[in-house]
């Protein structure tokens, strides 16, 4: 077992923290979703990395304290995943892009030995079905009507221009770039890696929404 | 004797390609209808707390809840299905009102107490509604409502214990607990439909095998069952009419306020617009998606051909 003080923290709660905001932006698809079908699949992924997180929190401390206590200005997510949900497009363009970036991180550090190779070797299967949920959707909207290749486009046109907080690396950026040509999409443009941002009202807005029960009951277990 | 006649004598199951009569196959489409709208619009006062969940573990548990009951609407759409009927014919249904969807919905989830209340109170109900249904003479639905009730139980058992946890944590989670079962305590028992004395088409259900055991039995099952369980939870239940009967070896419990229930059912109820125009609204926000996916599917389907 590795101790806390071999992790990288900081990385462990980047991680930890992008899995954790998007979890809670997919969970608000649920009994919203176009299809029943499409419930149980947001519902799924919002699980499969609401679990990473707690894996990761728990890595480096305890994951209510690091949830539901610690101030919105230590997170360390990237701003793109904390941003309000727009249309389903939008939803499938930033999966496509998020799963892209974890599959090929989660993929490294399971090379890793200690917890963290093992949390990222579960995380890898997890995250290869959120790829392939995101990638059959960008083709089915890129190349069904007309109205969703334009809702698609405009979701990836805007999910793309902040790709680059997350520093994906080349082969997340060749996969992408892949699927959005056979989704007959057009590919926006270069990704620039750019250093994580500052974070906006919308995380205070997140972790309000969070920490609503929370808030109103301190020192309460659940 | 027809064959259905002979299936029902027997207790076998009826099959889709077994001939039945058509008030059985319409019967049957009507209440498995319904039992996969609840399931459906039953996501939606719970699925609320998701984002709101106090511990990363209960929101794991929630999330994997409201994921099930989803798959619970497909097995259960599914089965309708075997008898003929096209499951956008039926959201059609429930969207336009023609078709119900159990009115415990139409209460308000106001607390994160509610979300275990409903586990324990509403979840147990329904698991006392369904477990004969795992017996009833339709093959599709009697083998969806086993492997429903297996998970219904699951949740159950959640429900109760997230309620156990606040009832024995701070006043103001004991008052949290004690306020969400005061409130939906009578409207659970009201799961179990109207007194027998009221309830039309129950002779006829019974005769095909479809119910096995009367709405009022089935009541004061659950109430036997629940009693103890409150007394162990340490919270109270709004009745001052419950009491031991010992010649029945059952609890006694006071009058059902059925006016309500029938304003509930008839679209009165305090949620009913809302829990409808959320799901009418989902449906058509996700027009565009769905009429994506047909066309695409077409699209790869001239091409396979070409």
């Amino acid at each position: 077992m590795s101790s806390s003080s071999e992790v990288d923290t900081g990385m462990v709660l980047a991680l930890a923290d992008d899995a954790l905001v998007a979890s809670h932006r997919l969970s608000e698809w649920i009994a919203r979703a176009p299809s029943i079908e499409e419930d149980v699949a947001l519902a799924n992924i919002a699980l499969d990395l609401l679990g990473q997180a707690r894996l990761l929190y728990a890595l480096i401390g305890d994951e209510d304290e690091l949830a539901y206590r610690r101030p919105a200005g230590a997170f360390r997510n990237a701003v793109m995943l904390e941003r309000p949900n727009g249309d389903f497009g939008a939803t499938i363009a930033r999966l496509l892009l998020l799963a892209a970036h974890q599959h090929a991180l989660y993929s490294s550090l399971a090379a890793a030995d200690g917890d963290l190779g093992a949390i990222a070797a579960k995380a890898v299967k997890e995250v290869s079905y959120h790829r392939d949920h995101a990638r059959a959707w960008t083709v089915r909207l890129g190349d069904g009507t007309e109205e969703s290749h334009r809702r698609m486009q405009d979701g990836l046109d805007a999910e793309w221009a902040v790709w680059g907080e997350l520093a994906p690396t080349q082969e997340a950026v060749d996969w992408a770039t892949a699927v959005i040509t056979q989704a007959t999409l057009r590919v926006p443009g270069p990704v620039l890696a750019v250093e994580r941002q500052e974070h906006t009202a919308d995380l205070d807005e997140l972790l309000s929404t969070m920490r609503e029960v929370t808030a109103v009951h301190p020192g309460a277990t659940w | 004797m027809s064959t259905f006649e002979a299936l029902i004598a027997a207790q076998d199951r009826v099959e889709p390609r077994d001939e039945m009569p058509g008030d059985y196959r319409a019967t049957l489409v009507r209440q498995i209808a319904q039992h996969a709208h609840s399931e459906i619009i039953g996501m939606q006062p719970e699925g609320d707390w998701i984002t709101r969940a106090p511990s990363l573990r209960r929101k794991a548990i929630l999330l994997a809840k409201v994921q099930d009951e989803a798959g619970h609407g497909l097995y259960l759409y599914a089965a309708a299905e075997t008898l003929g009927v096209d499951r956008d014919d039926l959201l059609e249904a429930l969207h336009t009102g023609r078709q119900k969807y159990s009115s415990i919905f139409n209460y308000p989830s106001l607390t994160w107490a509610d979300v275990a209340a409903i586990g324990w109170l509403v979840d147990g109900a329904a698991i006392v509604n369904q477990v004969p249904l795992g017996r009833c003479s339709y093959g599709p639905y009697a083998r969806a409502m086993v492997r429903i009730c297996k998970e219904e139980s699951f949740h159950q058992r959640q429900g109760f214990e997230s309620l156990l946890t606040m009832s024995r944590g701070t006043p103001a989670q004991h008052a949290m607990a004690q306020d969400a079962v005061d409130r939906w305590w009578w409207p659970s028992l009201m799961m179990f439909g109207p007194p027998d004395a009221e309830s039309p088409h129950s002779a006829r259900s019974t005769a095909w095998g479809i119910k096995r055991f009367s709405n009022d039995t089935l009541r004061q099952r659950f109430v036997d069952l629940a009693v103890p369980q409150a007394e162990a939870l340490g919270l109270t239940l709004p009745d001052p009419d419950l009491r031991w009967d010992e010649e029945r070896g059952s609890w006694d419990f006071g009058t059902i306020d059925f006016t309500e229930l029938r304003e509930v059912v008839s679209g009165n109820g305090p949620c009913n617009e809302v829990r409808i125009g959320r799901r009418v609204a989902a449906h058509e926000d996700g027009a565009w998606v769905r009429e994506a996916a047909a066309a695409y599917a077409a699209k790869q389907g001239t091409r396979g051909a070409a």
